[in-house]
């Protein structure tokens, strides 16, 4: 009745996902011993690779559905997205858990990884990356805590947790914001490293929309998996009230996108060369395809049409995140020479922090009450 | 006051001198030649090499053109590797140099990303990494000598001394000898402007140098940003406040109803 002990741990695909676990702390470790230029490919030219692409920058914008969902549930009281508020916060804790961990293998001097709390540098973009990462990790641990108070059974420390959860929440909606545009900001300082089919003063306000649109599809890809997996039926309400979320913002999102490419020169994204190809795959997958599909009530009524264009848009946030962070730098970047294509050991690790996050999701929900109001009488 | 650097390179003969002495003040050591096609060596500058001067082969009225460049960090006016840097690892000092301090760094390498002119190198093969950049001789400077590549220089290619001088000094170098410099001092205004300015009598597009730079200071850029941040702060808080104090109302009116 508490939780779902009847999910089964030892499955094939699980045992697939340690086993790459595995090898990612192997790798870790020989990392740890070897260096950098040891494990990774990268160079004096691509000094950011697959791990800051993917990791951080797709791992925080994984975890945007977290904000959103207790914003709507604490907020703005929109009680019908009740059931899924636990199950986004997790998603979300995993998302900055895996950004965290890869930032701390990615610095050179893990050990120093403290340093941005107590060395202020309010001018740098990295400083304000940091001191949100330490503060929103912190927001949504205390945001899941009640799930294991009730399962040790302090009644007392989660009744507190829950008398100060707007305020909570409230904090969280506000670091999210500013965390998904500064990830952005980051790239604000290279106007002439970056392509302008990406580079634009309005890239904090692309992140954060474009976070939005992949944190709300990523919930709905979960809730339809998880449903799936625990045989419960899922609520067609909230899918279609996620699909509803994602069609505006990615609507704003395409309008921002038009604005910009319109002021930069359109023929720039069909001139053929490899940025604009991927300009356009991103655009295709990402925001116009989910757009076109998703005005459709048909298809947002739809659970496996559903499916699939939430993994359209989180595809096509990724190849975002990509572009902006290796493909829209490369031309300028390997003017000398130099390249860059990940190791096989940059894969391995990648692929162990997502099998982690898998895993640890399907542990709590295990043995957490992850999704009380499915529980029936509760 | 800034010091900064005149190069004029119509005179440097390329006998590298500036090389040897710059590897030789910081004590690093000798790297393996490798054949690159051309005479530059080592090919690109790295964490064991803060200058070396790269041959670059140009063609002007039918014939070849010879040119050397001497590269190194421009040691920028407001530089965008200090503004990156989230722990203040690296830091504009007032004379000048820009200068790392590495009990401070965490290895991010976003300094690496922020310079428009990719000088921050790493160490790539390190267990504890540092990032390396030419270091502007800053304790020679606070000593009052001369940086040690300038010093070596045989035929006066680089001049150093007020930044403001040596400006003024270019400016008059191209209006004296008409038709011999292109008429661009580069460092005057690239991002901002930096210590270091170049004379050239070939286009500096042609020696490699990155034209596209915006002429203004990047950290401005995301300055711009982060200025923002206190009126967000501000307007989420009131704002979502506001917004759970309305929607509760209205659920208890509902309830009452």
């Amino acid at each position: 009745m508490t939780s779902h002990k009847d999910i089964k741990m030892w499955t094939p695909t699980t045992l697939v996902l340690l086993l790459i676990m595995g090898l990612g702390g192997l790798v870790i470790i020989y990392r740890l011993m070897h260096g950098l230029g040891a494990a990774t490919n990268l160079n004096d030219r691509f000094p950011w690779g697959l791990w800051i692409g993917i990791d951080v920058l797709g791992g925080v914008a994984m975890a945007a559905g977290g904000f959103l969902i207790a914003g709507a549930v604490y907020i703005l009281n929109w009680k019908k997205y009740k059931p899924i508020v636990r199950p986004a916060i997790l998603n979300a804790f995993f998302g900055y858990a895996l950004a965290a961990t890869a930032i701390m293998f990615d610095i050179g001097v893990p050990w120093r990884v403290w340093h941005p709390v107590v060395m202020w540098q309010i001018h740098s973009i990295m400083w304000v990356v940091a001191i949100h990462v330490v503060l929103y990790t912190t927001t949504l641990a205390t945001e899941s805590s009640p799930m294991i108070f009730e399962k040790l059974k302090m009644e007392g420390a989660k009744k507190t947790v829950y008398a100060i959860m707007v305020p909570i929440v409230l904090f969280g909606v506000l670091l999210s914001t500013l965390h998904q545009s500064s990830l952005g900001a980051v790239y604000l300082i290279a106007p002439a490293k970056l392509s302008p089919l990406w580079y634009s003063s309005q890239l904090p306000t692309l992140f954060l929309v474009s976070a939005v649109m992949m944190g709300l599809s990523m919930v709905s890809l979960e809730t339809i998996l998880s449903s799936r997996a625990f045989n419960h039926k899922p609520d067609m309400a909230i899918l279609s009230g996620l699909a509803r979320g994602t069609l505006i913002a990615a609507v704003i999102y395409l309008t921002l996108k038009f604005i910009k490419l319109f002021k930069g020169g359109i023929g720039m994204a069909f001139d053929g060369s490899m940025e604009a190809n991927m300009y356009l795959l991103e655009m295709a997958v990402g925001t116009i395809a989910p757009i076109v599909l998703l005005f459709m009530k048909n298809i947002r009524e739809n659970l496996n049409s559903i499916l699939f264009v939430d993994t359209l848009v989180i595809a096509g946030i990724i190849l975002n995140r990509l572009n902006v962070s290796i493909f829209g730098v490369y031309r300028d970047q390997a003017a000398t020479g130099l390249s860059y294509f990940p190791s096989w050991m940059e894969f391995v690790v990648t692929l162990a922090f997502i099998s982690f996050s898998i895993v640890g999701f399907k542990v709590c929900a295990k043995y957490l009450r992850l999704f009380p109001e499915t529980e029936g009488g509760h | 006051m800034a010091k900064g650097v005149l190069v004029d390179l119509t005179k440097c003969i390329g006998c590298r001198g500036c090389q040897i002495s710059c590897k030789g003040w910081n004590e690093m050591s000798a790297q393996k030649t490798v054949m690159a096609g051309d005479l530059t060596n080592p090919p690109r500058l790295n964490a064991h090499c803060y200058t070396h001067i790269r041959f670059q082969e140009d063609e002007k009225e039918g014939g070849p053109v010879w040119s050397f460049v001497k590269d190194q960090c421009f040691h920028c006016k407001n530089p965008a590797c200090a503004s990156a840097c989230p722990v203040g690892a690296l830091k504009k000092t007032e004379k000048g140099p820009v200068t790392y301090t590495f009990e401070r760094c965490i290895g991010c390498r976003y300094c690496m990303l922020a310079c428009p002119f990719y000088i921050p190198k790493y160490e790539w093969e390190k267990v504890v990494p540092w990032i390396r950049k030419c270091t502007f001789c800053s304790e020679r400077i606070a000593a009052d000598l001369v940086p040690a590549c300038i010093k070596t220089c045989p035929t006066g290619t680089m001049i150093f001394g007020e930044l403001d001088d040596m400006l003024k000094e270019g400016r008059d170098r191209i209006t004296a000898n008409p038709g011999k410099y292109v008429d661009h001092i580069y460092g005057e205004k690239e991002a901002g402007g930096t210590s270091w300015m170049y004379l050239s009598a070939v286009p500096f597009e042609w020696l490699g140098f990155n034209t596209r730079i915006p002429a203004k200071e990047l950290p401005d850029l995301t300055w711009a940003y982060i200025a923002k941040i206190p009126a967000v702060i501000g307007v989420v808080l009131v704002a979502g406040a506001a917004t759970w104090a309305i929607t509760r109302r209205n659920q208890n009116m509902d309830k009452e109803e």
